[in-house]
């Protein structure tokens, strides 16, 4: 490519992030210059953060069509060549597993949920109880991701319908309400939601269409979407059993 | 001056930590495994480099820019200053916290829009499907269901009523809606759920729980704060099921003059 095409690449996904930015910029200008009345503090880093921001997301999602997303789809096709289901496994639950484990809001919503533990007298207040529970309720939620991805790569090989899955997640999710214990249901609720990070969505959504359409039969629609919804609701089954035994 | 570049060597080093893990395990299936030459290694190496930087750029721009204002706006919207200390001295009544919930719909709607993983997986969503599916058609669908679910969020804290009901209640619709839907956009519709929660919108709408609860009379963070980020992953996946059924019904009575599909993405 020439100079002048990267350059004009770069600028369209400039443009691109200003569009994705644009609402949120609106709504704080508007809400703290209309409703709050108030000036900016600190006018200077506020600029240089948003300048940040825009040329970041800008690289990201040029980095994303350039890298994350071929690579998903090689290493799926790569998979349904070997045709080795063990090693698809293995690596649907590493996938799952060790993007969650790290996982900064997953960390952050495991301490609060440690916090809210000690003060309902679910385990005792001390330092080291809250975090052998913070650190066990991270291992089920990325345990529970793990066995997400497993079970949905399973279903796109298999072909089966999505919907039987989540409509069965949500019953038990809601039978299991009824005895998990009331501080727990909130951040049980919560962790469907903290797992699935920036990297691992594209990933992940890469993996399930490069697997739908490498597998003869398997429509990429139908069939390659879907692995995210499975992370986002094993954890709030996973989470609630976590609070029944724990 | 605040000191820029060792914001950056952190930043940078806690999304290197970060990524690690997948890294490493990417790199152990792709040499140990599947021993398959990727095709076109150095631009995927170069697009990675990419990934890391701009995600590292981007979550110094929020922590520098967004999150800061972000809280001293929760905190000031929710203040019992804000809302009227004398209507608060007669009991908690919802409708002292419009303006809250007003916030809470525009800064869920705005979040989500803004959300790097939503706009993967828009793309992924229009590539594959040819066009049927429009990028900025599925974002703005996810990110009024988010807000909707942000804003039906704060008023259940404001009111202290059970979580699981509203949760429930909302599962009912989607098995409802699931099905009516075409079976070909249930499984996108399902995902955008746990696409909306990410990088952008879960600090925000944490810090937007948290803040409310602590305000409010009569509801403890520890409790009440939880919660929000479940309303913000369930209501978009009713939102997307709706856009759906509402393109294809349009679609329908359109049949025959339909216009070639454009990019809606540079």
């Amino acid at each position: 490519m020439s100079a002048a095409g990267v350059l004009g690449a770069a600028l369209g996904r400039f443009a691109g992030a200003v569009r994705d930015l644009a609402p949120i910029i609106a709504v704080i200008v508007f809400f703290q210059v209309v409703v709050l009345q108030q000036p900016f503090p600190e006018l200077g880093r506020v600029l240089v953060g948003l300048a940040c921001v825009l040329a970041g997301l800008a690289m990201f999602i040029q980095g994303l069509e350039m890298g994350l997303f071929p690579l998903g789809e090689a290493m799926a096709g790569a998979f349904a060549r070997k045709g080795s289901l063990t090693a698809l496994f293995a690596f649907a639950f590493g996938l799952g597993f060790g993007t969650t484990v790290a996982e900064p809001a997953l960390i952050a919503i495991a301490d609060e949920a440690a916090g809210v533990a000690a003060e309902a007298g679910a385990i005792a207040a001390s330092e080291a109880a809250k975090k052998a529970y913070a650190f066990n309720l991270r291992m089920v939620v990325a345990v529970a991701v793990g066995a997400a991805i497993v079970l949905g790569v399973l279903r796109i090989i298999k072909g089966w319908p999505i919907h039987v899955f989540i409509i069965g997640g949500y019953i038990l999710v809601t039978i299991m309400t009824a005895f998990a214990p009331v501080e727990i249901i909130g951040v049980a609720y919560d962790s469907g939601g903290v797992t699935t990070s920036t990297i691992t969505v594209p990933l992940v959504t890469a993996l399930g269409v490069g697997l739908a359409q490498s597998i003869r039969g398997r429509n990429p629609m139908v069939d390659g979407f879907g692995l995210i919804a499975f992370a986002s609701l094993t954890p709030i089954i996973f989470v609630l059993v976590y609070g029944m035994l724990a | 001056m605040w000191d820029f570049f060792a914001t950056l060597r952190d930043t940078l080093w806690s999304t290197l930590f970060d990524v690690a893990p997948i890294l490493a395990i990417l790199i152990v299936f792709q040499t140990a495994v599947l021993r398959r030459k990727v095709p076109d290694l150095r631009r995927i190496v170069a697009g990675f480099a990419l990934v890391l930087a701009g995600l590292t750029l981007f979550l110094i721009g929020l922590q520098e820019a967004l999150f800061p204002i972000g809280e001293t706006m929760v905190r000031q919207l929710t203040a019992p200053e804000m809302i009227g200390l004398e209507r608060l001295a007669d009991g908690v009544n919802w409708t002292d916290y419009l303006l809250v919930y007003a916030f809470a719909a525009a800064i869920g709607f705005s979040t989500t829009i803004a959300e790097p993983s939503l706009i993967a997986v828009a793309l992924k969503a229009e590539a594959v499907s040819g066009g049927a599916v429009r990028a900025w058609g599925l974002r703005i669908a996810v990110a009024s269901g988010a807000a909707v679910g942000v804003s039906l969020g704060c008023f259940r804290i404001v009111t202290g009523t059970p979580l699981p009901w509203y949760i429930i209640a909302a599962y009912a619709v989607v098995i409802m809606q699931t099905f009516v839907s075409s079976r070909s956009i249930i499984p996108l519709a399902y995902d955008s759920g746990g696409v909306t929660t990410s990088t952008v919108t879960v600090p925000v709408v944490a810090a937007l729980g948290l803040g409310l609860a602590a305000t409010v009379p009569g509801r403890s963070p520890l409790i009440d704060g939880f919660g929000l980020i479940a309303f913000t992953a369930v209501f978009p996946i009713m939102s997307v099921l709706g856009y759906a059924m509402a393109t294809s019904h349009i679609s329908r009575r359109r049949r025959g003059s339909a216009g070639a599909g454009g990019k809606s993405r540079s």
